[in-house]
């Protein structure tokens, strides 16, 4: 891939980011930075190609302190991200207060 | 094992980063709705599996072993903290998963130069200048987000640390940074290994000194700037292993991100580069000052009630108080009484209610309100003066008409709740103690405003069980 066309993605992919996020309801900020925050964690593919291809000790050690960092990103941000929309959805019983993490 | 193994950079890997990236955007799209955000947190959720999957299957790929403890470490911290974490913890929790994204680019960049200098011969510039974005934006993202996440989980004071002569010194080290990554760019056939971790650790301390100096209360910006820097330094480390996913994902959360900053920033009304550049609490100690003990009305929970029971509408404004205390379900079923007398209930939702737009939100729809009964500010202001009693439980700052009457105050111009335009306001709050901004509260002494001084789920219960007497 060249460099000008690196490029183009990239002012491409930055406009949509733009169109797709404006005019959202403040009620789902917090979710949607988190959702954000999770896709970040994209940067996992960079630490899975830099450890797999390493060949010494130090690549070791930093490949897989950011492939695990990557998994906290990803996993971490999905989760959270679903477990405060899950508060959003429809409720199909009157009362289903299981989880109780969050409650009293 | 298996069969088909996809070339880095061919046709089929390609392709498939494309289908992810794909459902980025469209998990994106329907996250901006609340009926579909769910659904589209799963799409996302999937496109990034497909990535990850893609990128396991690349030719050549090694070190299992260390790839397996790394993806089922992480994958276990992650699932652990998210399942533990409380709402009123979320903030925190952004910060913390954004921090680990960042120090990841960091790590990646560290080990990319490695690898350039490794090979022998210049490292390409398209390839080396990227590298070098992706260090110093992850790095400062990394300890940034870590002093967000210590400030927001009181680890360290909340209250702005400012260093003397902080923006000089600021200054300095940016400039030192590019000096240092120009020496590395001019000398790419050998580039100085020692100076890339000089680089790496200048961005640290600057990540920290730009952090430490804000308040807790514009915290939410800030976590949704360095969200936004976490996605660039992703795509700068997408140039640098030419990967398509990174780039597209990354500039898609570096654009996303620095909209939800600055929709932050405009709900408080003050611009990005005032909370970056102007620790918020420095002008509180002058305010603070003038008050000698004002009088003011307290009341308790049964005259709360009788005050709540005999009014046609009432008006809840939750804060961040109502989330430390974990009163959400406290106070939903104070507004199921009301509602059962007859009462109007609703609940007013200042954008940066929380310490998170949204915040609130979220922990008022886990306590089952409707959604229907959350109104945004701009909704319900006009509807104040029609408003029997307002009921302000742990919010403050948001509250506050000096934002309206006192332009030397440092929230002027901040858009409140008008909650001094109802006829009466009972303030739930433990007491008389400034908020986050650390400026005093002229509603607190207003005639028509009573006080209740209480933990906000004690006296949401008590003012239940009073109205339910009665």
């Amino acid at each position: 891939m060249s460099l000008m066309t690196e490029l183009a993605i990239l002012v491409l992919a930055a406009f949509v980011g733009f169109e797709v996020i404006s005019k959202v309801p403040t009620t789902l900020h917090t979710p949607l930075m988190s959702q954000t925050n999770a896709i970040h964690g994209i940067v996992m593919l960079g630490g899975l190609i830099v450890l797999g291809y390493a060949n010494d000790p130090l690549e070791y050690v930093i490949g897989t302190i950011a492939v695990a960092f990557g998994a906290i990103n990803i996993v971490g941000g999905f989760m959270v991200t679903d477990r405060m929309l899950g508060m959003f959805s429809k409720k199909p019983k009157p009362k289903a207060d299981a989880d109780g993490k969050g409650g009293s | 094992m298996v069969t088909a193994v996809l070339q880095p950079g061919g046709e089929a890997a390609t392709a498939l980063y494309i289908v992810a990236f794909s459902l980025f955007i469209i998990g994106l799209k329907r996250g901006t709705h609340p009926t579909s955000a769910k659904q589209g947190n799963l799409i996302a959720a999937a496109g990034m599996a497909v990535a990850v999957v893609t990128t396991l299957l690349l030719d050549g790929m090694g070190n299992w072993g260390l790839i397996i403890i790394g993806l089922a470490g992480g994958s276990a911290i992650g699932f652990i903290a998210s399942v533990r974490v409380q709402m009123t913890e979320m903030p925190q929790m952004v910060a913390l998963y954004n921090g680990v994204g960042g120090g990841a680019v960091a790590l990646i960049a560290w080990s990319e130069l490695r690898h350039g200098i490794s090979l022998g011969g210049d490292i390409p510039l398209e390839e080396l200048i990227p590298t070098l974005l992706a260090a110093v934006i992850g790095s400062v993202s990394f300890w940034g987000s870590n002093i967000a996440f210590a400030k927001l989980q009181d680890l360290i004071p909340t209250k702005p640390l400012a260093v003397p002569g902080q923006q000089v010194i600021n200054a300095l080290l940016v400039v030192a940074i590019l000096a240092a990554c120009v020496d590395l760019v001019i000398n790419n056939g050998d580039p100085s290994q020692g100076l890339f971790i000089a680089i790496l650790i200048a961005a640290a301390i600057l990540g920290n000194l730009v952090v430490l100096p804000i308040g807790g209360a514009d915290m939410p910006v800030v976590i949704s700037l360095l969200n936004a820097f976490t996605g660039l330094s992703a795509a700068a480390a997408g140039f640098a292993l030419e990967n398509v996913a990174l780039i597209v994902a990354g500039t898609l959360v570096g654009s996303s991100g620095t909209i939800l900053t600055m929709e932050m920033a405009t709900a408080m009304n003050r611009s990005v580069s005032n909370i970056l550049f102007s620790g918020f609490g420095g002008a509180p100690a002058a305010a603070a000052g003038s008050a000698e003990t004002r009088p003011h009305v307290s009341i308790g929970a049964q005259d709360a009630a009788i005050k709540l029971a005999y009014a046609d509408t009432v008006v809840i404004v939750p804060g961040y108080g109502l989330a430390v205390a974990q009163a959400q379900h406290a106070i939903k079923e104070v507004g199921d009484e009301l509602e059962k007398r007859g009462v109007t209930v609703n609940y007013a939702i200042h954008p940066v209610a929380g310490r998170m737009p949204g915040h609130m939100n979220v922990l008022l729809a886990e306590a089952d309100v409707p959604y229907e009964q959350l109104k945004e500010m701009e909704e319900i202001n006009p509807e104040m003066p029609r408003t029997d009693v307002a009921v302000v439980v742990g919010a403050n700052d948001v509250t506050n008409p000096a934002a309206q009457n006192d332009p030397d105050s440092p929230i002027a111009g901040m858009p409140i709740i008008e909650v001094n335009q109802a006829q009466q306001v009972i303030v739930i709050k433990r007491s008389m103690s400034p908020g986050f901004a650390g400026i005093d509260n002229d509603l607190f002494y207003e005639p028509n405003t009573s006080m209740l001084f209480d933990d906000a789920k004690k006296a949401a219960a008590d003012i239940a069980a009073e109205i339910q007497n009665l």
